[in-house]
């Protein structure tokens, strides 16, 4: 009976955590602190609810619980009181935020509070492990599991966050309209790098880690909820619901990776391509087509829309990777441009393309330039050529499934 | 984990009662409230089993027998499908569904199978599974 209740607080702790630590951090203008007397509240709810049951209104409960928490705080710190009174809130929590709050006082905390997450004075790391933990409502242990490193390396790493922020003195506010496109980036940028670390795992035995990737794009979601007007962010949605609908397709029987045109695609989950395809369409309609999130977005619907890997339309796809490589420029699009363009106009054009890519420092290592020269070099039948390539690429993937599909290519060659 | 959380009928949705503005106006807010939480994968109410059929399998014989259904308080009315962590959370969710005219009903939560929970499908099995699935789908998207 015990661990049913603790899983319901956990569960109620999902729902509320991110509005509880928002409304707190508008109150107490610290988001470390904030996310401490959060943290107080569930200890409580833990202590209580497991013998009195699961209160009617638990959100509010908490919330109750975590306000009383720093009331007493500031009746005991005098020093706390004083910066209160120095930016000029009162210490009376006339304005504090309780269970009736305005949905649109409760969204704009939210807002305020993934802006703070991912401010650029954070580094990534910190940036991730804060958003999962004050957003996402991942618990440390969740999310070290989630990266594959120690607990107390996550614990550290929001610790150092909280200082940073707090050593900062970045305001728990919206970023004003000139900052406000840059520091969107980077709040998209975050999300989608979590998503990633799910889809393909840097690191590791496994190909993949759903739990990541369901987290990132149910944080898309709910930044989609609170900006709905902003088309990158149905871009970036759009994008993670159609790679999310090809997860159970991109691994085989025995855990290793399948690549997308080897994929069996009635394994994709229409369910998230619909989805997937309503955010994109969102975004085109806000004017947002030419967008980076909804370039790719426009990419992963051209392969979502391809009832097989024949008709794919890739003359489209090298397009939209043309416009992407002028609105984001980096090499990884271009190689990927490159691919699109082997597709649409042949092996021998492609490599081309890629043989102009091999002395691009940003890709010293990257193991996917040596892997798709492979790709193109089988293809044009120089087979010697093409097994050292995979060789290479096989060296330099971090991880050990991959690892072994780009050896079985090469031992194929 | 998905869950199909299915809202039971009752005497007022097979009457085919339209709902009142303040529980539209409830429900249109919960409803809110689940795509805000970026949970909601879809949710559809129905019509009454009136406007429906059943059809009755006996080895070759299909016997269809038009709807209405006697057996009100097994049919269903609507449902939601949400992408959740676990059972207990789809709980929480379920006790805030709104309930302002205090009527008796009775909603049900229940765990969407993945093909992965088939461990003895065969690899075919589920690709053709799959495939159906997917024609389905590409008939309802041009539909």
């Amino acid at each position: 009976m015990a661990t049913d209740a603790r899983r319901a607080v956990e569960a109620v702790w999902r729902i509320e955590s991110a509005r509880l630590i928002a409304g707190l951090a508008r109150m107490v203008r610290d988001v470390g602190l904030a996310e401490e007397l959060a943290q107080d509240a569930l200890v409580s709810a833990l202590a209580q609810w497991p013998e009195h049951g699961v209160p009617r209104n638990p959100g509010a409960w908490l919330m109750t619980a975590a306000k009383n928490r720093a009331v007493d705080l500031i009746r005991r710190d005098r020093n706390y009181r004083r910066k209160l009174e120095q930016i000029g809130r009162d210490t009376e929590f006339d304005h504090a935020p309780d269970a009736a709050a305005e949905v649109g006082e409760i969204d704009d905390d939210l807002l305020r509070l993934v802006f703070t997450a991912c401010h650029p004075v954070l580094s990534t790391e910190a940036q991730v492990a804060l958003t999962l933990r004050v957003l996402g409502g991942l618990t440390t242990d969740e999310i070290a599991r989630a990266f594959l490193v120690p607990e107390a390396t996550v614990a550290q790493r929001i610790v150092r966050a909280k200082k940073s922020l707090a050593k900062a003195g970045v305001p728990f506010e919206v970023p004003e309209e000139d900052q406000r496109a840059a520091r969107l980036a980077s709040v998209l940028g975050v999300i989608y790098l979590i998503f990633n670390e799910g889809y393909s795992a840097t690191a590791g035995d496994d190909w993949m880690r759903p739990a990541l990737c369901e987290d990132a794009v149910r944080l898309g979601r709910v930044l989609a909820g609170l900006m709905p007007r902003e088309p990158e962010v149905h871009g970036l949605v759009a994008l993670m619901e159609v790679q999310a609908s090809r997860a159970r397709a991109r691994v085989g029987p025995g855990g290793e990776p399948v690549l997308l045109l080897e994929q069996n695609r009635a394994r994709w989950d229409q369910l998230l391509i619909r989805r997937g395809l309503d955010a994109l369409a969102r975004a085109e309609s806000l004017g947002g087509a030419g967008g980076p999130y909804a370039l790719q977005a426009a990419i992963a619907a051209c392969h979502a829309r391809a009832r097989a890997p024949e008709d794919t339309d890739w003359t489209r796809i090298a397009g939209l990777y043309e416009r992407l490589s002028l609105v984001a420029p980096s090499p990884v699009v271009e190689l990927n441009h490159a691919v699109a363009i082997g597709m649409a106009f042949g092996p021998a054009v492609g490599l081309e393309l890629v043989d102009e890519l091999v002395d691009e420092p940003v890709l010293t290592g990257y193991h996917l330039l040596p892997s798709v020269r492979g790709d193109l070099l089988a293809k044009l039948g120089r087979h010697a050529e093409a097994r050292e390539e995979f060789e290479r690429a096989a060296g330099l993937t971090r991880n050990e499934r991959e690892r072994k599909l780009l050896l079985d290519r090469a031992a194929a060659c | 984990m998905r869950f199909m959380v299915i809202v039971k009928a009752n005497e007022d949705t097979e009457a085919g009662t339209q709902p009142t503005a303040a529980e539209l106006e409830a429900m249109g807010a919960f409803n809110e409230e689940l795509v805000k939480a970026g949970v909601l994968l879809a949710g559809e109410g129905l019509h009454p089993s009136s406007k429906g059929a059943r059809v009755y399998f006996s080895g070759d014989k299909r016997t269809v027998v038009d709807g209405p259904f006697a057996e009100t308080k097994e049919l269903i009315a609507g449902f939601w499908l949400l992408e959740l962590k676990s059972l207990e959370e789809a709980v929480e969710w379920v006790k805030r569904v709104p309930n302002p005219t205090g009527d008796e009903s009775q909603i049900e939560i229940r765990q969407v199978f993945t093909e992965d929970d088939f461990v003895n499908a065969s690899d075919e099995l589920k690709d053709r599974e799959r495939e159906l699935r997917a024609q389905q789908e590409a008939r309802a998207a041009q539909g």
